[in-house]
């Protein structure tokens, strides 16, 4: 290569953008100085559901890996912090991490028998095994059986001891996460392995025959995505105090929810689930007098996009304006730095 | 007026041209036959003609109907059949039910399931048999039988020898005269160039997307045909 | 119950979970789609059924004379109008849109009729049953639903193999393009696929009604008790669908007859058992 080329991948609104969100983290990291609780509760569900929707478009949107069973692993991390306070006396902080473990290494039997079905089938097997979680737990008796079990006011304790430093340990946790959780997907679609995803995402074809080993891929992205989802998991029933197998494995919360936000985002972009994640909470809070017309609409808004704008509203501004606020794209330029 | 007719047709895969502004006719009852090399835009070609590809209307003129826009279903109801390269038989269906198919569009005429029998007897024979059990030629005979028919007007063969012992591709050939002598219109899309242009009347000699050499085949010139060819 | 009673009682319940299943094996054989919303259809024609009941005063087993024409033109216009356009080489589009769809149908559904579970009274047929030898007592109306179930297959059998129609199915099945070189039209023919597994999908609907407890939201357990049935049958073949869900009914009962609670759980471990031993299926399509 002409060793005059220097390859960069930022872009003038990339480093704009940097410098906003910058901003921005510290303004709501800052938010329990100066906001009221119910927003830092807003914001604090937002964090986790941007890290769910991180997390299911690596799956779908790069590895083609299409769940719609990533509540397995939501319930799974929550049920894992609940039995390490619990049972364990570890500290509801570190068992965040650790439920993340738990749940990685669950995945991987649960990969050795969902990765045998292809596509649509790879959908439904993946539900099956999260409605297998719900149902094996819900037989449990240790772990509350059908109707769940409450975090002990003790442990709740070990946090903080007032409510108030709870809720901002729980709301720096949360918009913590988030930032880890978009990250992780950052650096790895930045790396080799993101490289080899970008690839599986247009053609697994033919990524496969340039030598991407797809399945070790594909197996590395569900593990991690396992692992995270699970942190997060954990993060969201530490927060609510309880959980039960109808909540913990609930596939309109923590997936249906999450498809939405990804798909009228755009699906297979950092951005696009961010723009999503404002779109739903806008939604929900509009509708949120009309029962489940909120599902409807936001149902019939995915729809739409699926069949008329395939890239999501992302996809579109990307398009026009040429916009890449997380530039995953080598720009090669002549000259030196 | 010619039979079928294309003016300046174009095709592109993706942002890849592949047919470069291709006028092209053929009579009733004539056969013509392309030839090229790999890649030359032959069978591109035959997919533009039948709609596989679908292009803009005044691009091919059938009939005298400027047909270019339709898809491929509506153009075999029209009279066009096409003998797919690879021969394409349905796995699923037996040897007779891959003939029955052929007849889907309900177009009448004198080509029935007794006819085809008559024109390849191993056919009958074989008629209950899974079409993949057939050898190479068989089911060659069978995606000529399937697309006679639907009683084309004019029928388009892609690569008729490809894969096929010398011997069988004589008799698939033989079979074609019958056909031609009956009065059927035929584009060969071939890349034996002898045999190609034994079996026709005229040909096209397409290079890189685009007609390079056009003539009788009849007494054609054996240097000018190897430029067009491989443009050299 | 004694083992022979739970293989009866598995293989009736078998019969219904076919019904469930052999829309979503024909949408599947066909187009290569998974209709996510599948079990919600089901649901959608119960709750037809019931309207019908309410409206014209008829048992509930003469709605399927209203049922089935209106889930087969449902069908129609559903492939047509919308998921013809979601078919390419990209999984994502037909996955997230009938996903879409379930989640319509379900809160449509909720927002009609509310969350109270319902049930279609056939009065004794629903408790009239047959004792056999040995003292196994069979139910009147689970037989008749198996019986209706295998006339079902039997139909589509007939029309896959010895119609034009079917031909064409199997033919666009087996290569789309190489079918539209037989004057096939891809987009009608799909739509037809769509309409007549929604017509199964209806005569299901009226007979889960009568059978068991219905309310919107059981949809995506049917859903996945006919994905169960295809994949243990093994993908594109009808009776495979019908042994599959047998399979599938015998696993539940065997469950219920332990624990109640274990009925379900039981499906799904025969399920997953099946996937890692047979991949392909129990009874895969032979392809000579």
């Amino acid at each position: 290569m002409d060793p005059n080329f220097t390859v960069e991948r930022g872009t003038t609104a990339s480093r704009r953008f940097a410098v906003l969100g910058g901003v921005l983290v510290v303004a709501l990291a800052t938010l329990p100085f100066w906001g009221d609780t119910a927003s830092m509760r807003l914001i604090a569900e937002m964090a986790t559901y941007l890290a769910l929707a991180q997390l299911w478009n690596l799956l779908a949107g790069y590895a083609g890996l299409v769940s719609v069973g990533q509540q397995a692993f939501v319930g799974l991390g929550g049920y894992a912090l609940f039995v390490m306070c619990g049972w364990y006396g570890i500290h509801p902080l570190l068992a965040i991490p650790l439920a993340g473990i738990v749940s990685a290494a669950l995945s991987l039997p649960i990969a050795f028998i969902v990765f045998r079905l292809r596509g649509a089938q790879f959908a439904v097997g993946t539900w099956v095994v999260a409605e297998i979680c719900q149902l094996l737990i819900a037989l449990m008796s240790s772990l509350g059986a059908g109707s769940g079990q409450s975090l002990t006011p003790a442990i709740v304790r070990t946090v903080a001891a007032s409510k108030a430093d709870r809720d901002m340990i729980f709301y720096w946790c949360s918009l913590g996460i988030a930032l880890i959780v978009l990250g992780l997907v950052y650096a790895l679609l930045r790396s080799r392995h993101g490289l080899a995803l970008t690839a599986i995402r247009d053609s697994e074809q033919a990524s496969r025959s340039v030598g991407v080993d797809t399945f070790r891929t594909k197996l590395l992205t569900y593990v991690v995505v396992a692992f995270a989802t699970g942190g997060v998991g954990a993060l969201i029933f530490l927060q609510k105090l309880r959980i039960s197998p109808a909540a913990g494995f609930s596939l309109n919360d923590w997936t249906v929810v999450v498809i939405f936000m990804v798909v009228i985002g755009g699906i297979g972009t950092i951005e696009g689930p961010i723009v999503g994640l404002v779109i739903y909470f806008v939604l929900r809070q509009l509708l949120a007098d009309y029962g489940s017309w909120y599902l409807i609409v936001m149902g019939c808004v995915a729809v739409f996009f699926m069949l008329r704008a395939r890239d999501g509203i992302w996809g579109w501004i990307a398009q026009r304006w040429q916009l890449h606020l997380f530039p995953l794209r080598r720009n090669f330029r002549r000259g030196g730095p | 007026m010619s039979l079928l007719e294309t003016c300046a047709l174009r095709a592109f895969y993706g942002d890849f041209q592949a047919l470069f502004d291709i006028d092209f006719r053929i009579d009733a009852g004539e056969t013509v036959a392309i030839i090229g090399a790999n890649g030359a835009g032959k069978t591109t070609f035959l997919r533009s003609v039948i709609g596989v590809l679908v292009g803009s209307p005044e691009m091919v003129t059938f009939d005298g109907d400027k047909v270019g826009g339709l898809p491929a279903h509506a153009l075999v109801r029209r009279g066009i059949a096409m003998v797919p390269e690879g021969r394409m038989l349905f796995p699923s269906l037996t040897v007779e039910e891959n003939l029955r198919i052929g007849a889907y569009g309900r177009r009448t005429g004198a080509w029935d399931l007794q006819r085809v029998y008559r024109l390849f007897p191993i056919l009958e024979e074989r008629r209950n048999t899974p079409s993949m059990q057939l050898s190479g030629g068989q089911q060659q005979m069978a995606a000529i039988g399937r697309a006679l028919m639907s009683n084309p007007r004019i029928m388009l063969c892609d690569e008729l020898s490809l894969g096929l012992a010398p011997i069988v591709i004589g008799q698939i050939y033989e079979g074609l005269a019958v056909i031609a002598a009956e009065g059927m219109t035929l584009i060969i899309v071939e890349q034996d160039i002898h045999r190609a242009l034994a079996a026709a009347d005229r040909f096209y000699c397409f290079q890189e997307g685009r007609v390079s050499l056009t003539g009788p085949a009849a007494g054609y010139d054996q240097a000018a045909i190897t430029a067009a060819y491989f443009g050299v | 119950m004694g083992i022979v009673s739970i293989v009866i009682q598995g293989t009736l319940l078998g019969g219904l979970y076919a019904l469930f299943a052999v829309g979503l094996s024909l949408t599947f054989g066909i187009m290569r789609i998974i209709n996510i919303g599948h079990g919600d259809l089901i649901v959608l024609a119960a709750f037809v059924a019931m309207v019908c009941v309410r409206a014209l005063g008829i048992h509930p087993l003469a709605t399927l004379v209203v049922v089935v024409p209106v889930m087969f033109g449902l069908g129609y216009v559903l492939q047509r109008g919308l998921l013809n356009r979601t078919l390419g080489d990209n999984i994502l589009p037909p996955l997230l849109v009938t996903f879409g769809l379930s989640v319509i149908i379900q809160n449509v559904l909720l927002e009609m009729f509310g969350a109270d579970t319902r049930r279609l009274n056939v009065g004794a047929l629903e408790t009239s049953s047959i004792l056999l030898p040995g003292g196994i007592s069979v139910g009147v109306f689970p037989l008749m639903t198996f019986a209706v179930a295998v006339l079902v297959l039997g139909a589509l059998q007939l029309l896959f193999f010895r119609s034009d129609l079917g031909r064409a199915f199997r033919a666009t099945s087996d290569n789309p393009v190489t079918a539209g070189l037989m004057g096939i039209d891809n987009r009608h023919l799909y739509a037809l696929a769509m309409a007549i597994a929604l017509a199964v999908t209806a005569v299901a609907g009226v007979f889960l009604a009568i059978r068991s407890n219905f309310d919107p939201a059981v949809g995506p357990d049917r859903l996945i008790y006919a994905f169960e049935a295809i994949i243990i049958g093994g993908l594109g073949n009808l009776w495979g669908t019908l042994l599959g869900a047998v399979v599938l009914g015998i696993a539940q009962s065997a469950g219920a007859a332990f624990d109640p609670q274990w009925q379900i759980l039981t499906g799904h471990l025969a399920f997953l058992v099946v996937l890692v031993l047979r991949p392909d299926g129990l009874f895969p399509r032979t392809r000579d």
